[in-house]
């Protein structure tokens, strides 16, 4: 069945069955293969993306619940990749293997947009659904903070990745 | 301090790094360059003008290429080895394209595994950089008639300081290319204080396409053509199929066939597991096919495992003489002195990778030619497996090797990829098998469950006169030998054999484990339960003795020396691989970062008792030096919070000291998540847990709030760091509750314990 689907402000018709997730549709149908598989039921944030701003988890987004709605992917987030986040994330080397890391933007992304100065806790009540394996936490909570302006560079931050080097 | 970065100027660089070598395999994969990654010999730096080694080639232009042959699953490596050669080289970094290589034995060992790429390729990637160095200065000073010795190099030009000379690189390569290339015996490399990239720190190679999502990841592969495999594989190991009925299946839409595969024959090395497929025109399709297959099985043997009776299993196991496997002194006489005793035994549960990507491989075979596009540690293991699978010789298997989203050991075994091959060829076009987090967390080289016995006969100052270590685990070796049931040297020496201390009568045993489910080396391997239990068990005879734990650690690793291994009883260590004349076991080195670990934690002024504690534990693993001190707060409904760990480590020489923090970093987290919750068990030969529901690993809200990194300055040779972060952690973390509570946990997870 067809769907007219506005991702990252493009439009696109796509010919899928109406209980096929969001994610498929983008990974496979509309080879957008930034928003990443990692569990299939809502329980790891690799699939997050934003409908209307709001963070969903792809995998279990069937295309016919998506109506009209707005979709963003990492590949939408910013024309350039300097959302504040992208770059705190990269002053902050966030990634190691980075397969999570889109989800885990996409997911802070949307904490940002309802809460500005987000406190440790409210990062970790946002983040709790985005699983790293790689453990990033320490510097996603850092870079979330920096983007937010909750701490400046040179600051000494609630969250402080110690320089080792003497 | 908060690092800050010249964010504009990275973004410059983008536009020249965008077009990785990678990108295009993964992603378009038009015929020509198809074709032309067949043949060997084909990589960009092949293709230049002056390449003397496989690994560096540059250009007339300037432009040079640097192969990495190892895989990127997190560590850095695909940064860390190129800065290695561009630093010899004197190369302008922003000169530089990084190339993944292809499985091709020329590269040598590819098998990213073992906390070793740095060790193993550090000389051979400053020889690639240096032999292209020498060259271009032989052909500089030949220009200028000038001696080479009284020419330098720096940013990508060659300069005679005397007449003010200077030459870029690129000018120099035609002539360079005609000269002898030199040996390494004849080649002088940089000085420590004229590195000007080696152990500084570098964005990874790949951060910009990671954070816009346009990085490929192994899941992310795709050819033309390409058609969507998933497979219902046997629940229990060397199952067959009974009775197959896959009418529904192929009446949903988007199916477009559904395939056997065949069983393997054992041993099961990393041979496909066998089940049906489902093939479709998209992932959900087949996901939606598979869920409509009839299938009964015939379980065989391995139907019988019940972790749960498998567990008391080890434990008698362990309660009676093994294997001898290490010996010094005489600890039967010390044990039948009359002394007084303490024991423990320890028991870690199975654990799945759970690598976030989970495995995925594309496969397009024809014509008894098979290529890969797989997210692999190990891609000759690919070539051996699928050339084994397919019949076809090795060398017509190309594997081309994807960013990996997370390795751990699980992405060396490649029976995904002989599923696609399989697949690929009995459908003649090309297929992708994505396995399902269900898939990965069933189907898993799962980490050996193990039980650890320790005994030890005290003298004075509550210090062991007397030790006995044993231990039972399901070995790997049972991958490669069916029905082994003794651990291989490599995993008594993580951690058993090799415990540090200087006690004078000594044995270690191992004690038979059968396997019942596939088994496979996981991040740090037998390092994490030998670890958790000589570690706890050292604080629990300093507890006995009601001595500090750090005190009484030091005082049982003794003086600062070079340990005597052969003394030690330990002649045929295995020490990781490498020669024990270049990489010594050094007591110091272990004393060291276990006082400065102490000192940064503030472990003299540390908190004890009320629900707050810390707990200290050190080892030497993978050549290289931890020491974990991790801090807790348990509150009265058991829940474990960690306000800090400290990490600290001597790798000796460190390449890319931010990308170690970061694996250290990761590791405190991993092993506090292996620790809590993380367990997989087993009843009727079937896996019992299967997403992240119920195989539970840590979250934002488990990780600890800080974690501070130390990196010992050292001029030794290289070590690991992949992997040496994690082991000791985990004990850490125990005996951090130790202290707080009073309570000793000797089994993991901690929810058994009414702890999480
Ligand atoms: S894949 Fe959607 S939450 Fe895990
Ligand atoms: S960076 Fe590897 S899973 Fe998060």
């Amino acid at each position: 069945m067809p769907y007219t689907l506005n991702v990252n402000g493009q439009t696109h018709t796509v010919d899928v069955p109406a209980d096929m997730p969001l994610l498929w549709v983008l990974r496979d149908v509309l080879d957008l293969k930034g928003t990443k598989f990692g569990c299939g039921m809502a329980q790891c944030g690799a699939c997050t993306i934003h409908l209307d701003g709001e963070p969903a988890r792809a995998c279990v987004t069937p295309v016919a619940a998506v109506g009209s709605a707005r979709i963003t992917t990492i590949e939408g987030l910013s024309p350039d990749g300097t959302h504040p986040l992208q770059v705190a994330w990269m002053n902050n080397d966030v990634p190691q293997c980075g397969y999570c890391q889109a989800g885990q933007i996409m997911s802070a992304a949307a904490l940002l947009a309802k809460t500005p100065q987000p406190t440790d806790a409210d990062i970790d009540a946002a983040m709790a659904g985005n699983i790293c394996r790689c453990g990033t936490y320490m510097r996603i909570r850092q870079a979330i903070h920096e983007a937010a302006g909750t701490i400046r560079a040179g600051d000494s931050a609630p969250v402080q990745i110690t320089e080792a080097r003497d | 301090m908060i690092r800050t970065r010249n964010v504009s100027r990275r973004f410059v660089l983008k536009g020249i790094f965008a077009t990785g070598a990678l990108v295009v395999a993964a992603r378009v994969v038009p015929g020509a360059f198809r074709l032309a990654a067949q043949a060997a010999g084909q990589t960009n730096a092949d293709r230049s003008l002056l390449h003397p080694t496989v690994y560096l080639g540059i250009n007339p232009d300037g432009r040079v290429f640097i192969v990495t042959h190892r895989s990127e699953m997190g560590t850095g490596i695909r940064t860390a080895l190129p800065m290695v050669a561009a630093d010899e080289l004197d190369a302008d970094w922003s000169q530089v394209t990084i190339e993944q290589a292809i499985g091709d034995e020329r590269y040598g060992d590819q098998n990213t595994d073992g906390s070793k790429s740095i060790r193993d390729f550090y000389d051979a990637f400053r020889y690639a950089g240096a032999s292209v160095r020498s060259m271009l200065v032989s052909a500089a000073a030949a220009q200028w008639g000038v001696a080479p010795e009284s020419c330098t190099t720096a940013a990508h030009e060659v300069i005679h300081e005397a007449s003010g000379r200077r030459a870029g690189y690129g000018s120099l390569v035609e002539a360079a290319s005609k000269l002898p290339v030199p040996r390494p015996e004849d080649l002088r490399f940089k000085t420590r204080q004229q590195w000007k990239y080696i152990g500084t720190d570098r964005p990874i190679y790949d951060l910009d396409d990671i954070l816009t999502g346009r990085a490929i990841y192994g899941i992310d592969a795709r050819v033309d053509g390409m058609v969507y495999a998933s497979i219902e594989r046997p629940p229990v190991l060397g199952g067959t199929i009974r009775s197959l009925d896959d009418a529904a299946a192929r009446r949903v839409a988007g199916v477009e066939d559904v395939r056997t595969l065949p069983s393997f024959t054992p041993p099961h090395l990393f041979q496909a597991l066998g089940g049906v497929a489902v093939i479709a025109r998209n992932t959900w399709a087949a996901l939606q096919g598979r869920r409509q297959l009839q299938i009964t099985w015939d379980d065989g043997p391995n139907a019988a495992y019940e972790t749960e009776s498998y567990r008391q299993q080890l434990f008698d196991a362990v309660s009676r003489p093994g294997k001898v496997v290490c010996t010094r002194g005489d600890v039967d006489a010390a044990l039948a002195s009359g002394s007084r005793t303490i024991e423990a035994t320890y028991y870690v549960p199975h654990h799945a990778h759970a690598t976030m990507e989970p495995p995925a491989a594309v496969a397009d075979v024809r014509d008894g030619r098979a290529e890969i596009w797989a997210p692999v540690q190990n891609p000759q293991a690919v070539q051996d497996t699928v050339s084994a699978a397919l019949g076809i010789p090795r060398g017509n298997v190309v594997c081309h090797v994807t960013l990996l989203g997370g390795g751990f050991g699980r992405k060396s075994k490649p029976d995904f990829a002989a599923e696609a091959a399989i697949l690929s060829r009995d459908l003649g076009r090309p297929v992708k098998v994505v396995w399902t987090r269900e898939d990965d967390i069933r189907f898993d080289y799962f980490h050996a469950v193990a039980a650890v016995h320790h005994k030890a006969v005290i003298g004075d100052g509550g210090r062991p006169t007397a030790w006995l270590a044993r231990s039972a685990f399901p070995p790997i070796a049972s991958t490669f030998t069916a029905g082994a049931e003794y651990g291989g040297d490599f995993e008594v020496g993580m951690g058993l054999t090799d415990l540090p201390y200087d006690v004078p009568n000594f044995r270690a045993e191992n004690c038979p484990a059968p396997a019942h489910v596939r088994i496979g080396w996981f991040r740090s391997v037998a390092n994490i339960y030998h670890v958790f239990a000589a570690q706890s068990f050292v604080d629990e005879l300093a507890a006995a003795a009601g001595r500090d734990p750090l005190e009484f650690q030091l005082d049982l690793l003794g003086p600062p020396r070079l340990l005597d291994l052969k003394a030690a009883g330990l002649a045929d260590f295995w020490n990781y691989g490498v020669s024990s004349e270049t990489y010594p076991y050094d007591i110091g080195r272990l004393r060291r970062v276990l006082e400065v670990a102490a000192e940064r934690a503030g472990w003299s002024g540390r908190p004890q008792g009320n629900g707050r504690g810390m707990g200290l534990a050190v080892a030497r693993s993978f050549t290289a030096y931890v020491a974990s001190v991790v801090e807790v707060e348990v509150g009265t409904d058991g829940a474990v919070r960690v306000p800090r760990v400290t990490q600290v480590i001597d790798a000796g020489t460190v390449v890319h000291p931010e990308r170690v923090r970061a694996q250290l970093e990761g590791a405190a987290v991993m092993g506090i998540g292996l620790a809590r919750s993380a367990e997989i068990t087993a009843a009727g030969g079937r896996i019992q847990q299967s997403n992240f529901h119920d195989f539970v690993i840590a979250r934002i809200t488990d990780a600890p709030t800080q974690v501070d990194v130390h990196i010992i300055e050292s001029d030794e040779k290289p070590g690991g760091v992949g992997e040496p972060g994690l082991p000791p952690v985990i004990p850490a973390l125990t005996n951090a509750i130790y202290a707080a509570t009073g309570r000793r946990i000797r089994e993991l997870p901690l929810s058994k314990h009414g702890l999480a």
